[in-house]
Formats: C-alpha cells, sequence, structure tokens
C-alpha cells in the first residue's frame, strides 16, 4: 500500500483493494458461470422489464434486474418496485363476472406482496447450474 | 491385492503457474514418509517438470507412453525416489511426442499405477483444454489450488465447473502463496472471500515463501528434509488432512497476536518480504 492510498482509505475513499477484488469477482463469476454476456443480460433485463411494466407501473430508477450467485447456484434477481397495478383489458372483464379483490398476474410471482395493497418488491430466483 | 483402492487425486488450477507441480512434488514426499505409497503422474509432457522438482531429471528412461505401447513393463517405467522409495515418478510422455495420449489412455494407464498405490497424484497441465481432459477423465477426486488474485480465482471456478460435471468428488482447494500481512491490511482477498466464492471445502493454506524456491533449486522438495520452514508445514498438513487426520487450519492473517507475530517474524525472515 502506497501512503497515498493509506490516505485514501484513511479519508473513506477509496475501498481496500482485496474488497474491490472481491466485488469485482462476484461479478464476473455470475456472468461467467451462467454463460450470459453482459450485453444479453442487458437485452434480457430490458425484455422482463417490459413484459411486466404490461401488467403493473414499475418503478424503473428503483429497479434491477441481476445475476447473484452464492454457493455456486446462480439466480437470476428481479427486484422491482411495483408502483400500482395497471388494470388490463382482459383482466378488468374477467373481474367484472368475478368478485373482488383481484390479483393482478405479478403477484403470481411475487410469493409475499400484494400488488393492490403495498408496493412490494417482486423477487423471483431461478436456479441455473 | 486386497487393500482399500487407490485414491486417484487431480491437481489443477486452470491458471498456470499457481504451484500445481510444487503442490504435487511435496504432497507426494509427505504421503510417502507417512508410509503411503505414492505415485506422482505428470500429465503435461509438452512442459515436464515434476521431475525436475523431485531431483529425478536424470533417471527418466521410459513413459506411460512405451508401458501403454507395450514396449516396457510398467516397474521400469516408474521412477522410484531415492530416498524416499515409497514414492515413484511416472511421466505420462516426452516433450518429443506430438500427440496427447487419449482419455482412454490416461484411464488404462492410472488404472494400472493405482493397483500398486494408495495415492496416485495427477500433475494437471494448465488450461482446461486436451491436457486438462484427459486427465480429469482419469481422476476420482480432486484438489483445485489458486492464489488469493483475481485471475487464479476466476480460472479456479471454471475449473470448479467442469469437474462438477465430469462427476469428479471430492473436490477441495489449496490457496497458495498467502500473504498474511497483505491479507491483514485487506489489500488481497482473504481466505474467507475465496472459499465464499469457490465454495470449496479448504484442504490447505500455504503462504509466500522463499524457501519454496531454493528447494525446487536443490530438486529436494520441502517435505523431504524437515526444515520447519512455513510452507513445508503446510504441505505435511495437507497431507495429513487428506488421510482423514483433523488438523486445525489456521489463517495467518488471523492468529493470535503473540502467535502472529512470531509467525510474521518468521515469514519477515524467510521471505524478506517487508
Ligand atoms: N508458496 C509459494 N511460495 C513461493 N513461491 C512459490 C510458492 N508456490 C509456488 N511458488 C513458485 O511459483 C512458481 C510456479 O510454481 P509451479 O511450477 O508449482 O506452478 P504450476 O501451477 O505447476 O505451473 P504450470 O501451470 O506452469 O505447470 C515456481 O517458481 C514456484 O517456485
Ligand atoms: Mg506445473
Amino acid at each position: 500500500m502506497t501512503l497515498f492510498d493509506f490516505i485514501q482509505r484513511l479519508l473513506g475513499r477509496q475501498k481496500p483493494s482485496g474488497t474491490r477484488a472481491k466485488e469485482r469477482l462476484q461479478l464476473v463469476l455470475a456472468h461467467d458461470r451462467s454463460d450470459l454476456n453482459p450485453e444479453l443480460l442487458d437485452q434480457m433485463r430490458r425484455e422482463i422489464l417490459e413484459v411486466v411494466q404490461r401488467y403493473v407501473e414499475i418503478d424503473l430508477e428503483e429497479g434491477d434486474v441481476s445475476l447473484e450467485t452464492e454457493d455456486r447456484v446462480t439466480a437470476l434477481v428481479a427486484n422491482l418496485p411495483i408502483k400500482r397495478a395497471r388494470p388490463l383489458p382482459a383482466l378488468v372483464n374477467a373481474a367484472a363476472a368475478a368478485a373482488p379483490p383481484r390479483k393482478s398476474p405479478a403477484d403470481a410471482s411475487a410469493p409475499s406482496s400484494d400488488s393492490e395493497s403495498s408496493p412490494g418488491q417482486g423477487e423471483e430466483a431461478s436456479p441455473s447450474g | 491385492m486386497t487393500s482399500a483402492p487407490a485414491r486417484i487425486i487431480l491437481i489443477c488450477s486452470g491458471k498456470g503457474g499457481v504451484g500445481k507441480t510444487t503442490l504435487t512434488a511435496n504432497l507426494g514426499i509427505a504421503l510417502a514418509r507417512l508410509g503411503e505409497r505414492t505415485v506422482v503422474l505428470d500429465a503435461d509432457f509438452g512442459l515436464r517438470n515434476l521431475d525436475l522438482l523431485l531431483g529425478l531429471e536424470n533417471r527418466i528412461v521410459y513413459t506411460a507412453q512405451e508401458v501403454l505401447a507395450e514396449t516396457c513393463r510398467l516397474e521400469q517405467a516408474l521412477v522410484k525416489h531415492k530416498q524416499e522409495p515409497n514414492l515413484s515418478l511416472l511421466p505420462a510422455g516426452n516433450p518429443r511426442m506430438l500427440e496427447w495420449l487419449t482419455p482412454e489412455d490416461m484411464q488404462r494407464i492410472v488404472g494400472m499405477v493405482a493397483e500398486r498405490a494408495d495415492y496416485v497424484l495427477i500433475d494437471c497441465p494448465a488450461g482446461i483444454e486436451e491436457g486438462f481432459k484427459n486427465a480429469a477423465a482419469a481422476s476420482r477426486e480432486a484438489i483445485v489450488i489458486t492464489t488469493p488474485e483475481v485471475s487464479a480465482v476466476r480460472d479456479a471456478d471454471r475449473v470448479i465447473g467442469l469437474l462438477n460435471t465430469r462427476g469428479v468428488s471430492p473436490v477441495q482447494l489449496v490457496l497458495n502463496r498467502v500473504r498474511p500481512r497483505m491479507m491483514a491490511s485487506q489489500e488481497m482477498l482473504s481466505v474467507e472471500d475465496v472459499t465464499d466464492i469457490l465454495a470449496l471445502p479448504l484442504v490447505g493454506l500455504v503462504v509466500e515463501d522463499e524457501q519454496v524456491i531454493v528447494s525446487t533449486n536443490r530438486g529436494e522438495p520441502l517435505t523431504l528434509v524437515d526444515n520447519g520452514s512455513p510452507a513445508a508445514r503446510a504441505y505435511q498438513n495437507i497431507a495429513r488432512r487428506l488421510r482423514g487426520e483433523d488438523v486445525p487450519l489456521e489463517d495467518p492473517s488471523k492468529a493470535r497476536k503473540g502467535l502472529r507475530a512470531r509467525l510474521m517474524n518468521r515469514i519477515r525472515r524467510t521471505t524478506g518480504l517487508f
């Protein structure tokens, strides 16, 4: 560690390089293990957001679709805070016949949240190799 | 023979130069000294150097090639270590060979060797191509060795994935060239960082140690002469753990104060690093 690095660290401006190494490795390994390059992941992220947005209004600023990896299991994790459900034509028709409250399709993949009462975070994980 | 089947262990890393051959030589001698009949197989015939590390470079006459072609018997090709007769070396081939052995060749030769051994250690070539695949095909279990550096850990991860799909198990980890001081100041991936990321059980920690180079120069593995250097002890402990002995692992960057100070002094003395 050079004196400059040391001062930077004292001032909290720079993380120790070992910490950076771990962060960078975790990211690159998630991609290596899934065989998804960043470009493909980005495309998938856009398409997922597109589909989800058909059903619910999501907070694009906060939203995040990424690969995470733990114990050699890589998961695709979508963390998409829902602002509110979008009434869909199909659902509105169905709801006219059935009794409220109705559930938006997004709920199916968000086990612990109710999109109408509390804008929760849908989190879905699919293990892959 | 009525004894238990031989342990056939691949020593591999993905990245080159992280310490596979050094580990194979030292572990081979350590196991032999514990009474295990051990054969070390140099699977890298293009760039052989297990013979050099063991000081056996002038004694190689035949290789696995000739055994497979039946131009010599296995006993003729096995080079017995003079001081440690429980250890023999078998080179897979010679550098003049143009083609790799096939995976079937490797399986056959390892099968033959395993009949007369308790441990067969296969020193794997770097990379994940032919040489690695052949060696992996003949192995039951593996030790992946890496250093606490991003590129080495990334390559180790690739290799672990390939070993998993090939059903090689168990796969254990050796972390080599650990620098306790850099780890303590978090300027190096920590032991937990590496084991977390690779999710493998740790079977050994080897510090950066000048004695490794000295012993390589002489062609006398550190475990052959009890000089008590930190790396020598680390290799001996790996051998004992492999045999099922419960030898506690100590993270040199976290050792208790007195102990740590002593260790640091020793490393300082032996490596002159800081
Ligand atoms: N713990 C250690 N401390 C100091 N030097 C070491 C240590 N381990 C290995 N080395 C040195 O690192 C170099 C590479 O080691 P080695 O030849 O064992 O690696 P390898 O993985 O077999 O390489 P290759 O991929 O080329 O076969 C050697 O010069 C060796 O002396
Ligand atoms: Mg080597």
